[in-house]
């Protein structure tokens, strides 16, 4: 018998019990939009990290001091006295592939200009700091090496800085602003960078020379952090093996001793956090591949059903002439019509939802191919295997029993 | 005989429940022509039902020899014997049996289904044919619950035509429905049977619906206990128009 004709019948039989069927392919509907939405924002989250962290320059070395000690209280980083000027300048002398190297020591604080104030974060860095972070000056100049030698009080706002601390319109160039009590004078404005790949606003920053900072602001000789740049995208590794090796040595560590700080690379960084948010899609696509198992066991349950209820139909089909594996199939492509429905309807709606979280997060939603194969095909063995019992039990009835049900 | 249809050798049937063997049919021989209009009469629990099933090629009996249209049917496996009831049996059931929420036309096509050989066209045009044959030409695309019992039972007759089988197997088929109603699906199954040649058989415990066939069986605890030709045939049309019309309520 021609596929067609089976197709034709399981279509008619769906078609004379629509509600149900409807009711019944609601799991898998959910299921699959689940899938397809979870999947497309995970690799739109992985995509804008990755953009962020290449805009923040591949060249990039972070250092961050750490505690070495196993049993020691775990502190905040600002407070944790590893990393000192010392440490920049040996970089700074003896490093053969780090290009440029600068401190950062942050401090959070109230900015105020005029009637306006609003809560940032201070940074205190070097002259050398703008081109290792791949950012750039909208206005104005970046403090030079005599500035920080003279403790001088200069800051570079970032944008978000200066819509609060400045009316629309004005030149904040020149202006001096305070920085808690700490009265600092604008020399140059930041271009805007955005958000970063945490959903910091990189913008809500101001810099000044480490040296101002750490003696007006901190009140401390250790650093938050270095940032270093390598010579290249393929010296970061190399460069990475020697800071740690020259941070070492100016800490005075034994072999056995652990390092009291912490390299991180751009490349690295980018791994870790692809695969954090993998398993985080993984563990999601978990969930709503769980409810796509419901789904298709409602379809066993109505399919069960079904054959139950149309036992006699069931008879009067053998008795015109179908044989056993022509009831199987039909009930089968009916289980695979229901799944099948069900998931072209989910995948409709996960791209619609997928487009609306596009819209309200700006997030770059990737419509992939590869969810909605994978969620198609996962669907079409659903109808089989949960479909495949009950129309075998309904192929198996005797005629004149199925005839004679009640 | 050369053109007898069905050929009944010694037939018995037993049913098994746990222990105990129920013996329904117990030998029953004779031969149908074809062209014939049998009905089969006995009363509640003779084993009409069973034998006609067993005519009908969905069940097996459990001795003797059936010859259908010269076809052994005790050696044909399961889906040969689907084959069979495809093409060469009709059946009309006491309670219609059609599809729910289906149109007339939808129902009558569906033995139509199980027949490769014919196309979708094909399928159409034929269903058409049989509601038209039966006189439900204007009810086509009506779906059960909008036909009347009569118009229901007709639309299975038109079922049970449309893979041009040899014979036609009707259990108790006029059950359900009253004299005026009975008498129009008997003339029906006159006209089939002298105007098409169709070969039927009909099982019912009425008399006056007996008394249009050309033939009677009379079982009784699953025996053969009377086998006559009718020589007064009844002609259901006539008789339909001669009807008081008091019948009519
Ligand atoms: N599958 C079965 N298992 C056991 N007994 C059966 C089975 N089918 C039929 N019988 C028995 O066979 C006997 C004859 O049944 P059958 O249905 O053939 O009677 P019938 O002549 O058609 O009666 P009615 O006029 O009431 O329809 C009954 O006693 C019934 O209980
Ligand atoms: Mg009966």
């Amino acid at each position: 018998m021609k596929i067609f004709n089976h197709i034709q019948l399981a279509y008619q039989a769906m078609m004379r019990n629509r509600m149900r069927g409807i009711l019944t392919m609601l799991g898998i509907v959910i299921g699959v939009a689940a899938v397809i939405v979870i999947g497309a924002a995970g690799e739109g989250a992985k995509y804008s990290i990755k953009a962020t962290l290449a805009s923040m320059g591949t060249n990039l070395i972070m250092v961050t001091p750490l505690s070495n000690d196993p049993g020691g209280t775990r502190l905040q980083s600002e407070e944790l006295q590893t990393l000192t000027l010392k440490d920049i300048k040996a970089i700074e002398e003896r490093s053969l592939y780090v290009s440029a190297i600068s401190p950062s020591s942050q401090s959070e604080g109230q900015a105020i200009h005029g009637a306006l104030n609003w809560p940032t974060t201070i940074e205190g860095v070097n002259e050398k700091f703008l081109p290792i972070r791949n950012w750039s000056l909208k206005s104005g100049t970046m403090f030079t090496e005599k500035d920080v030698k003279t403790y001088a009080k200069v800051c570079v706002l970032g944008q978000t800085v200066v819509n609060h601390l400045f009316s629309k319109g004005i030149d904040p160039i020149g202006k001096i602003i305070r920085f808690g009590k700490l009265p600092l004078q604008v020399i140059g404005v930041l271009n805007i960078k955005g958000q970063s790949a945490f959903g910091q606003d990189q913008d809500d920053v101001i810099l000044s020379p480490y040296t101002t900072v750490q003696k007006r602001v901190t009140a401390s000789v250790y650093f938050g952090g270095i940032y270093a740049s390598a010579k290249s995208e393929a010296l970061s590794d190399a460069a990475t093996k020697e800071i740690v090796d020259l941070l070492r040595l100016t800490h005075r560590l034994r072999a056995e001793e652990s390092n009291d700080f912490e390299v991180l690379t751009q490349v690295e960084m980018l791994r870790t956090l692809n695969t954090v948010t993998g398993l985080l899609t993984i563990l999601l696509m978990g969930i709503a591949g769980i409810s796509l198992l419901i789904g298709g066991i409602g379809i066993m349950n109505i399919m069960y059903v079904t054959v139950k209820e149309r036992t006699r139909e069931i008879g009067l089909r053998m008795s015109i002439g179908a044989r056993g594996r022509d009831i199987l199939s039909q009930f089968l492509i009916e289980a695979v019509l229901i799944s099948v429905s069900g998931g072209i309807t989910g995948i409709i709606l996960g791209q619609l939802n997928a487009l609306i979280v596009e819209k309200l997060m700006h997030w770059p939603v990737a419509a992939l191919t590869y969810p909605m194969l994978i969620s198609f095909s996962f669907c079409t063995l659903i109808g089989i295997f949960f479909g495949y019992y009950p129309a075998l039990k309904a192929s198996r009835l005797d005629p004149i029993e199925a005839l004679r049900y009640e | 005989m050369m053109n007898d249809i069905l050929v009944l050798d010694n037939i018995k049937r037993d049913f098994r429940r746990g222990d105990d063997m129920i013996r329904v049919l117990k030998g029953i021989s004779f031969h149908i022509g074809a062209g014939e209009f049998v009905t089969i009469m006995g009363s509640s629990g003779s084993g009409k039902t069973t034998l006609l099933n067993t005519l009908g090629c969905l069940d097996k009996p459990t001795e003797g020899t059936y010859l259908l249209d010269g076809t052994n049917v005790g050696l044909l496996s399961r889906d040969e014997l689907a084959r069979l009831r495809n093409r060469k049996i009709g059946f009309v059931f006491q309670a219609y049996n059609l599809l729910p929420r289906t149109s007339a036309l939808d129902n009558v096509a569906l033995p139509l289904f199980y027949n490769p050989a014919i196309s979708a066209s094909e399928r159409k045009e034929r269903a058409a044919a049989a509601l038209e044959a039966v006189g439900l030409r204007e009810r086509m695309q009506h779906t059960p619950n909008e036909l009347s019992g009569g118009q229901q039972q007709r639309v299975a007759i038109a079922r049970a035509l449309v893979n041009e089988p040899v014979m036609i197997l009707a259990d108790e088929a006029t059950g359900n429905l009253d004299t005026r109603t009975s008498y129009e699906i008997m003339a029906l199954m006159q006209e089939l049977n002298t105007v098409q040649g169709k070969t039927i058989v009909f099982v019912t415990h009425e008399p006056d619906i007996a008394a249009f066939s050309s033939r009677t069986i009379v079982l009784r605890d699953g025996l053969i206990v009377k086998d006559n030709d009718n020589p007064d045939i009844h002609p259901a049309r006539q008789m339909l128009e001669e009807l008081p019309l008091m019948d009519d309520y």
